[in-house]
């Protein structure tokens, strides 16, 4: 038949929605292998970046952080910490991922904060200070609130990027979250076209779902007057800064 | 000998020589893969900046759908466009691979094009006017080349991005560098030199490209070397 009723008839398969290889488990472990790296790399990380950028030490490791983050290919760096995980017996399924997208949810996070607190205008701390806020208090009530856009940003373009490269996972092994569905399909050839596509449309749904969340959310913890006025500006400063 | 056996086990430097000329074979495959997406992208999105500058009301509708197609994952893009292109053939598959590429650098180009040419003080744009240049000449005379060290920012992006990406590709069976990282993996023992030498390759083309970059912009922007990071 026409490929759009054999697409129609995948989605519509007994067990395709909840069974062991159904759609919900498997995004579930989409979101659950991108979750928890992200936790980490938050916990980590911002402190860290965010820290630094108060003590205005550290610039050339943000750049550099920018600069490698994008370079590595995520989908080798998965393959990489395969093989040591696989030296170590550990099953594949679900620790190559998850320890190779916490190295690429790292960069976007730390350049991010770290951008966002070192641009706070000088004359703005200094103006703080000169009001007898102690330093704890820049720090928390200026250099924070200021900076919050753009610390936001780094946090919401990595759990994209992070969410975006689970797939890839599923190379390694029966996981992968929804990549499962298009690595298969296509390992199958031209009949495996009907999978391929459904899976990349759960793939795709899936991650513009979670950025659309993700740009509500900022309405919620940004301070009122540091909102960003769409949600292509986050985007964009992430992507040139 | 036994230091060259022990480290034969974690890196096969053997593999490495034995396999040189298909090495530089997929070296050049990758940045094949990456140049005609660069520059088919560098096109498109000079031709929608220029949209975008003319009529400043298009602006928003072009970030949002170039964002959408940034924020769809690069495995997802490529699946979305297989079944429609089809895979059948080696120029199937490569077209398939390069709108994929191509649909990754359009945001990056576009908002640093654009960017770079609205950047140009109001006061340089009435000067030229003044001096009796047209609105081509002014373009391609003051503001192309004042807008030029955001334009080539947005070209390094894309570059280094496009390179990680390309090794993606192996997975449709285009080749490139991410063939070593697939083909170390489906061997019945994973063989970590292979997989190795996909990944470092990888990131020195982009380190090499991205510091070429960076020097063709300098010579091209003498006068932006002052106070330029």
């Amino acid at each position: 038949m026409g490929f759009l009723s054999d697409l129609v008839s995948w989605f519509g398969e007994p067990g395709r929605w909840a069974g062991d290889d159904g759609i919900l488990p498997r995004a579930l472990e989409h979101l659950w292998l991108a979750a928890l790296p992200m936790l980490i790399a938050v916990t980590v990380a911002l402190p860290i970046a965010v820290w630094l950028g108060h003590r205005r030490i550290g610039g050339l490791a943000a750049n550099a952080a920018a600069n490698i983050g994008r370079a590595i290919p995520s989908f080798g760096l998965i393959i990489l910490a395969a093989i040591f995980f696989a030296r170590a017996g550990v099953s594949l399924r679900f620790w190559p991922a998850a320890v190779a997208l916490l190295a690429l949810a790292i960069p976007p996070i730390y350049t991010n904060a770290y951008t966002a607190i070192v641009t706070v205008p000088r004359e703005t701390v200094e103006a703080a200070k000169g009001m007898g806020f102690t330093d704890n208090e820049v720090l928390w009530g200026v250099e924070v609130p200021i900076g919050a856009p753009l610390i936001f940003a780094g946090i919401r373009i990595s759990f994209i990027q992070v969410l975006a490269t689970v797939p890839l996972a599923a190379v390694l092994s029966s996981g992968g979250g929804l990549g499962q569905y298009v690595v298969r399909g296509f390992a199958q050839g031209p009949g495996g076209r009907v999978e391929v596509f459904a899976g990349a449309l759960l793939i795709a749904v899936l991650t513009l779902g979670a950025d659309w969340l993700l740009s509500r959310g900022e309405r919620w913890v940004l301070p009122e007057g540091r909102r960003p006025r769409s949600s292509e500006e986050i985007r964009a400063a992430a992507s040139i800064s | 000998m036994i230091l060259a056996q022990a480290a034969s086990s974690l890196f096969d430097w053997d593999w490495v020589g034995r396999n040189i000329d298909s090495i530089w074979r997929r070296t050049v495959e990758h940045l094949a893969l990456t140049g005609v997406a660069l520059v088919a992208g560098i096109v498109i999105a000079s031709a929608l900046a220029a949209v975008a500058i003319r009529k400043p009301r298009t602006y928003p509708t072009i970030t949002a759908a170039t964002g959408l197609l940034y924020t769809i994952p690069a495995l997802a893009v490529f699946a979305l466009v297989a079944p429609l292109v089809g895979i059948g053939t080696v120029t199937q598959r490569f077209i398939t691979a390069e709108i994929a590429l191509i649909s990754y650098t359009l945001l990056i180009l576009i908002r640093n094009i654009v960017t770079g040419v609205n950047g140009v003080p109001a006061g340089v744009r009435e000067a030229a006017a003044g001096m009796g240049y047209s609105e081509g000449e002014r373009i391609r005379q003051i503001e192309l080349p004042l807008a030029l060290p955001a334009v080539m920012a947005g070209i390094r992006i894309a570059t280094v991005t496009v390179i990680g990406l390309v090794t993606v590709t192996s997975l449709l069976g285009l080749g490139g560098l991410g063939f070593f990282i697939l083909d170390g993996l489906r061997r019945s023992i994973i063989f970590p030199t292979e997989i190795i030498v996909g990944v470092v390759l990888s990131v020195a083309l982009a380190a090499a490209l991205d510091i070429g970059l960076l020097g063709i912009g300098r010579v091209l922007t003498p006068w932006a070397r002052e106070g330029d990071r």
